[in-house]
């Protein structure tokens, strides 16, 4: 009896899991996207024209059944890259991903020459 | 020995840190739209101002050059740019499609008869939507395309002296 309950439990939290997989966020959407008339504004904080607009184009493409992903696509391709906040990893902006990572390395590479050097004395 | 590499190594690391910072913060972050030259305007609808019909790529497609303007009466700038286009509609290898925007038929209607009508089409869009696909955030704004609607140059704001140079230079040619 225990297990039968433990699994239909399991059953209903693995389908809302993927309903919620399944739901897009719009305004998660629309705080990833600049509203390139506005200073630093990204469309959610925006009411600008501009940001209206898009706001109703990404709202159009969630009811098409696009994916999150899609849309953003759509949206480089229209205006380019800058529109994004979050821009997608490719060769241009490859120095703006690795350089964190290659901070830290170099940082714990030091440290750990220094410790050593200290250890050595 | 040991110490020379370190040393050597931070201070590559600082010159190496020193150059991304000065090319990046070199770099104009304004909205350019340089990246939209040599893409392809695919997928096209706009409905036609005067008629319930659905404007298509085939429709765009009768001259060699086409220049898409983005328009409204109740756009100054757009007002200032109008005795350009009507100069431009005078060149024989180049259709103007204008594409009303965001705006009421009576007084868009009005407009060009005040001023006069430069325009071989002529759509709406109403609620600015179909000019997203066109990567347009603002009017006025053109599209000079070739007859596969590759986009050749995008012109943001009235066009300027230098730009109809531009377009009669390359549609000529």
């Amino acid at each position: 009896m225990k297990f039968k309950i433990f699994y239909i439990l399991l059953i209903i939290s693995f389908t809302n899991l993927n309903a919620s997989q399944k739901i897009i966020d719009s305004n998660n959407i629309f705080k990833n996207i600049r509203c390139l008339i506005c200073q630093g504004q990204s469309i959610a904080d925006s009411n600008s024209d501009f940001a209206q607009t898009i706001k109703l184009v990404v709202n159009d493409k969630i009811k098409e059944g696009k994916t999150e992903k899609e849309i953003y696509e759509f949206l480089i391709e229209k205006y380019g890259e800058w529109i994004v906040y979050k821009p997608p990893f490719n060769f241009n902006n490859s120095l703006l991903w690795i350089l964190p990572y290659l901070t830290f390395l170099f940082g714990g590479f030091l440290i750990f020459l220094l410790l050593k050097k200290r250890a050595n004395r | 020995m040991k110490k020379r590499i370190i040393k050597t190594s931070i201070t590559i690391f600082f010159l190496f840190i020193t150059l991304v910072f000065l090319i990046g913060l070199n770099k104009s972050s304004i909205y350019d739209t340089k990246d939209l030259v040599g893409k392809q305007l695919k997928n096209i609808e706009l409905d036609n101002f005067n008629e319930n019909k659905i404007l298509r790529e085939s429709d765009l497609k009768k001259n060699d050059f086409l220049l898409i303007n983005f328009w409204a009466s109740w756009c100054g700038p757009c007002r200032r740019e109008h005795p350009t286009l009507l100069k431009l509609n005078r060149i024989n290898n180049l259709t103007i499609l204008g594409v009303n925007f965001k705006d009421k038929k009576e007084n868009a209607k009005k407009f060009l008869n005040e001023l006069g009508n430069p325009y071989d089409i002529l759509a709406k869009d109403e609620l600015g939507k179909d000019s997203v696909y066109f990567g347009i955030y603002g009017i006025p704004e053109s599209i000079l395309v070739d007859k596969d609607l590759t986009v050749i140059k995008k012109f943001v704001g009235p066009i300027s002296k230098n730009e109809f140079n531009y377009i009669v230079k390359t549609v000529e040619k």
